[in-house]
């Protein structure tokens, strides 16, 4: 349980996927204008996250890995477009998912659910997963954290642009650059995280 | 042959897709710690940009439109994995280091971005070639980040000693910051203000003005 945690704690501050791993962001910089879109698109990433990194670590330990599906094959070549097949289809399911059963949900959520499907951060939960040879149960918890880490700097960048809008900001600077500068200030916070252990 | 060369230049600085179009940040400033890893990082992006976008050209008036998105990943993901198993067999080191980025080129925006803006519209030699030309700025990039982060983070270029540190009895005291993630954030964020400097023209309108009269006002 204690190790569980750690991991968590870890996916979510200390490794966090946009800030330490500049991972899925075009997206991070694209739809962090408002607060409220902002977090429809880190719930949506943090649910498919949740499902395709444990789905990923099963095609991994039932289908690819050497000697499992057949006696001295070796697959694990193909992980890459497995991976990026399997998070194709996860969304495109949940998105018929939601449709049908939540369509509160399905509406919050509708526009972002397809852009999920290219987000790095996404791919990049399921390849760490693969490098780092988690177990089934550490799968679940680092999808959910690092998901959750995701959504937590996307609202919180939000949150400073929403303020940064109404700021005097140097002509070269204003937009894309002033944005990359406040990123970089709140990885530099987020630093302060490294080292911790639970 | 202009336009050959408009389509292989404009990338660079007018169009770059880093800079300007906010594609493919994504993965590979991770990477950007080292010049060596960034260099065959870039090598290995333009390679894949420019195979898959002939590619996609090449049977752009085949594929039906409603499943594009995923005739265009399969593609890509292929290339990838070309590229990936190429890199293990002959520069293990390195693939080590970049470990999930390789991989993560599949994603990469500037590669589905180039495809779908360009390579369904236009032939395949042209295609390849606003591949290479996409694939250079996002390197020429890539790289003038990592020189600077490899030469004041670590004092070295390719490994190599420029700066002689202080530990080996020189002046340098590398700087430590520039090894860490942040440092990528402000370095983007400088170039594209030095970028848009020099290029007037690429200035984003701001959202709000602040009124001239509350500016004097507050003199």
């Amino acid at each position: 349980m204690e190790a569980m945690l750690s991991l968590f704690f870890k996916a979510v501050f200390v490794e966090n996927m946009a800030l330490t791993f500049f991972l899925g962001m075009c997206t991070f910089i694209a739809i962090s204008k408002k607060i409220s879109t902002a977090i429809g698109l880190g719930v949506a990433v943090m649910v498919v996250q949740m499902i395709t990194v444990p789905a990923n670590n099963l095609i991994l330990n039932m289908f690819l890995k050497e000697n499992v599906l057949l006696a001295g094959v070796d697959l694990r070549f193909l992980g890459l477009i497995s991976y990026i097949g399997v998070i194709a289809a996860m969304v495109q399911i949940l998105e018929m998912v939601l449709d049908k059963f939540f369509p509160a949900l399905y509406n919050a959520l509708g526009v972002f659910l397809p852009l999920i499907t290219v987000n790095c951060a996404i791919l990049g939960g399921s390849l760490f997963m693969v490098e780092r040879d988690y177990t089934f149960s550490e799968s679940v918890v680092y999808g959910v954290g690092s998901g959750f880490g995701w959504a937590l700097a996307i609202v919180a960048l939000a949150g400073v642009r929403e303020k940064l809008k109404y700021s005097d900001v140097p002509a070269g600077l204003q937009g894309l650059g002033i944005i990359f500068i406040t990123v970089g200030l709140m990885s530099l916070g987020f630093m302060a995280f490294s080292g911790i252990q639970l | 042959m202009s336009e050959t060369r408009k389509v292989l230049v404009d990338p660079l600085v007018d169009n770059n897709p880093i800079t300007l179009q906010i594609l493919g940040i994504c993965s590979a400033l991770a990477v950007t710690s080292s010049l060596k890893n960034s260099l065959l990082m870039a090598i290995a992006l333009t390679a894949v940009l420019a195979f898959s976008n002939a590619s996609i050209s090449a049977i752009r008036n085949h594929i039906p439109s409603n499943i594009r998105i995923i005739v265009q990943m399969t593609i890509i993901a292929s290339l990838v994995i070309v590229v990936d198993q190429i890199m293990r067999a002959y520069a293990y080191d390195t693939a080590k280091q970049l470990s999930v980025f390789v991989g993560l080129i599949i994603t990469n925006c500037i590669v589905m971005g180039r495809a779908e803006a360009y390579a369904m519209k236009n032939g395949v030699g042209m295609s390849f070639m606003d591949g290479i030309g996409n694939g250079l700025g996002y390197s020429l990039l890539l790289i003038v980040v990592a020189f600077f982060r490899e030469l004041f983070g670590s004092g070295t270029l390719f490994g190599f000693e420029i700066l002689k540190l202080t530990k080996n009895g020189g002046w340098y005291e590398p700087n430590g910051l520039m090894l860490l993630p942040p440092s990528a954030f402000f370095i983007i964020g400088l170039i594209i203000w030095a970028i848009r400097t020099w290029k007037p023209e690429q200035v984003e309108q701001p959202d709000f003005k602040i009124h001239e009269q509350h500016a004097l006002g507050d003199r």
